[in-house]
């Protein structure tokens, strides 16, 4: 997570405006904008340049790991360090342990998940900086941090008003 | 092209949804709720002192006995567990197929299964008898040898199912929550309302990266949780069907169970759902007739799976000549020349499950609030007389004659039965007015679904 910036923030009130900003100024040659939605916008990663997300690697690799490591430990528990014999079965019944690798391939793969969602998009967070509170209702941004490649307060104004932009702001830290 | 129904009703804007959502969070509760809640918490209070009864006196004052060693506890348990299904089903499943009704109900429905796998969740470690030593249950080393749990036990899978499966939808229903608590707190009036919906908002700010992140995240939560609720109800039939008992050791069980689950859960989801929008008016634009019509055509098609695998455990029990597998289901039928001493409760679950709900051929029947509602009773009625039937009847005729005798159903089993909807209510009440009980920010994108003014477009 970048630490916060100053920088310049346009509101917009359409979902279709802030697109088309978001895209526009792509084309610009700019690449650490970032669009706030109170949802996500079908689109939005294109217009922005955003790659795909990576997480669903961390869900794989946490998932192996909880396999592996629930047949390391019912190996461990029930074949290595006190074999029991139930029903008849060998020490290293494979079926019966089927139930308990696949729960925690689950448990690991999720918890994984929403670890690495958490660490992407650095919360838990005390304080968050807001632009405008209608952001999580009704609107819509685009916020330029100042060190933008071409950052000009006073170019990007009248950019985002010709796109349509409700108002543009100055911002302390986003 | 055939035109769509419309989602949501009456014309709303973002700003619109967000105020409709947000009203019960931030208005104070009307003569309704302040009703339903003290009726429900009076009821979680007498559940407490039931618990507490038989935690200290012991197992003994329930019904359970030498044939019947699982009695109210175990039947109540795979009900409540089985109720939770449906809002896994409504959150994962028919989220991987795209459904977008789902959106409307999903939030409620996922809260329905938390709730219900609490409530269920304390019926077996209370069983144990010995409540204070259950975390004997988890394989941790310890001085006893080590001497391990055994892994080779469907008990034990159930203890790891449904530990994951309470887990992993926990993290699954409060994930999605994060965003809606942002809202809740970028609204908030006053300092102490902004302060709680801050900090259970994790800071979430609703950047293009966090939304794409985010949504990679739903996407593999539903398809984790896909296969987990299969799972965990396979397991607890698993807990039935991996004994040799007549009855139980079948192998039609787990997707019998899943079926049963679902179709339990989705009338429970109809039972709420109709007094939520009797409750919240203004919910009826986003729980449409639509939505409830969906739910009952489920409700049925798993009505007609249950009955299918009643018939099956019929035939299969006939075609296998086995003597006892065969008395256990003229048993349960009544059949003359058995003891037929539980016939009443199958006939019961059959009238309930099969019959009643066959109402919903007609059209007007799904439509129709009232007709949904009472059915949704009698499916609920119906399916803890299923759990009923298959642990009761089983235990209580079995192999040897000598060996049989009936469950002792005492004034704690139905005290328990009655209690445990006390807790369930006592939760969800307290959550209809505390978290939005619709997702927001799921609810937004699916606004123009069925309307006419598409601009732009996707």
């Amino acid at each position: 997570m970048a630490k916060l910036m100053p920088g310049l923030a346009a509101i917009f009130t359409d979902e279709h405006q802030v697109l088309e900003a978001a895209r526009k100024s792509r084309d610009l040659g700019m690449t650490k904008f970032e669009a706030i939605s109170p949802y996500p916008i079908h689109g939005m990663e294109d217009a922005c340049g955003i790659k795909r997300s990576s997480i669903p690697y961390v869900a794989f690799v946490a998932g192996m790991t909880g396999l592996l490591g629930a047949l390391a430990l019912v190996w461990y528990t029930s074949v290595y360090d006190w074999p029991i014999n139930v029903g008849g079965k060998p020490p290293f019944s494979l079926p019966a342990f089927i139930p308990i690798m696949f729960e925690l391939t689950v448990l690991f793969a999720a918890l994984s998940s929403v670890g690495a969602l958490f660490y992407h998009c650095g919360i838990p967070r005390v304080d968050p900086p807001t632009i405008d509170p209608d952001l999580t209702c009704h609107k819509f941004a685009i916020f330029v941090p100042e060190n933008e490649s071409g950052y000009e307060a006073k170019k990007l104004e009248t950019f985002y008003k010709s796109l349509g932009a409700e108002s543009v702001k100055k911002v302390e830290a986003y | 092209m055939m035109k769509r129904n419309q989602l949501i009703l009456g014309d709303k804007t973002l700003k619109d949804i967000t105020d409709d959502i947000c009203q019960p969070v931030e208005t104070l509760p009307g003569k309704g709720w302040v009703g339903m809640f003290l009726g429900a918490k009076t009821l979680l209070l007498f559940y407490i002192f039931v618990l507490g009864m038989i935690v200290a006196n012991g197992m003994g004052l329930l019904g359970v006995n030498h044939p019947n060693g699982w009695g109210t506890m175990i039947i109540t348990f795979v009900f409540w567990i089985g109720i939770g299904h449906a809002g896994t089903l409504i959150s994962a499943i028919l989220f991987l197929f795209r459904q977008k009704w789902r959106t409307s109900v999903a939030r409620t429905a996922e809260a329905m299964t938390v709730f219900a796998v609490m409530t269920a969740g304390l019926f077996p470690l209370l069983h144990t008898g010995r409540p204070w030593l259950d975390f004997w249950l988890f394989p941790y080393p310890n001085q006893r040898g080590p001497l391990w749990v055994n892994f080779r036990s469907p008990l034990l899978w159930d203890v790891f199912a449904v530990s994951t499966y309470a887990t992993v939808s926990m993290v699954f229903w409060y994930v999605g929550l994060v965003p809606d608590f942002a809202t809740l707190k970028d609204r908030a009036k006053n300092k102490i309302r902004r302060m709680i919906y801050g900090i259970l908002s994790l800071g979430w700010r609703g950047t293009a990266r966090n939304w794409s992140h985010y949504e990679m995240v739903y996407l593999i939560l539903a398809g984790l949780s896909t296969p987990l609720v299969l799972s965990v109800h396979t397991i607890v039939s698993f807990d039935f069907a991996v004994s040799n008992l007549p009855g139980w050791h079948t192998t039609i069980f787990p997707p019998y169970f899943v079926a049963g689950a679902i179709f339990s859960g989705f009338a429970m989801v109809v039972t709420l759902m109709t007094l939520v929008r009797i409750g919240f008016p203004q919910f009826k634009d986003y729980i449409t007739l639509d939505h409830m019509e969906v739910m009952n055509k489920i409700i049925m098609t798993t009505g007609l799976m249950v009955g299918y695998a009643y018939a099956s455990e019929f035939f299969v029990a006939w075609y296998s000549g086995n003597p006892y597998e065969r008395y256990v289901f003229m048993n349960r039928a009544g059949i003359p020349g058995t003891s037929g001493d539980y016939a009443w409760s199958y006939w019961i679950m059959v009238t309930c499950n099969v019959i009643i709900p066959q109402i919903f051929w007609m059209k007007w029947a799904r439509r129709s609030i009232p007709v949904m509602f009472i059915v949704s009773i009698f499916v609920n009625i119906g399916m803890w007389f299923e759990r009923f039937v298959i642990t009761i009847t089983s235990l209580h005729n079995d192999f040897l004659p000598s060996n049989w005798g009936n469950y002792a159903w005492s004034f704690w089993d139905g005290a328990l039965l009655v209690g445990s909807f006390g807790m369930f209510l006592t939760l969800f009440l307290l959550y209809l007015r505390v978290f939005p009980a619709i997702s927001i920010a799921e609810i937004k994108p699916v606004l123009p679904v069925g309307r006419n003014d598409h601009k732009g477009g996707h």
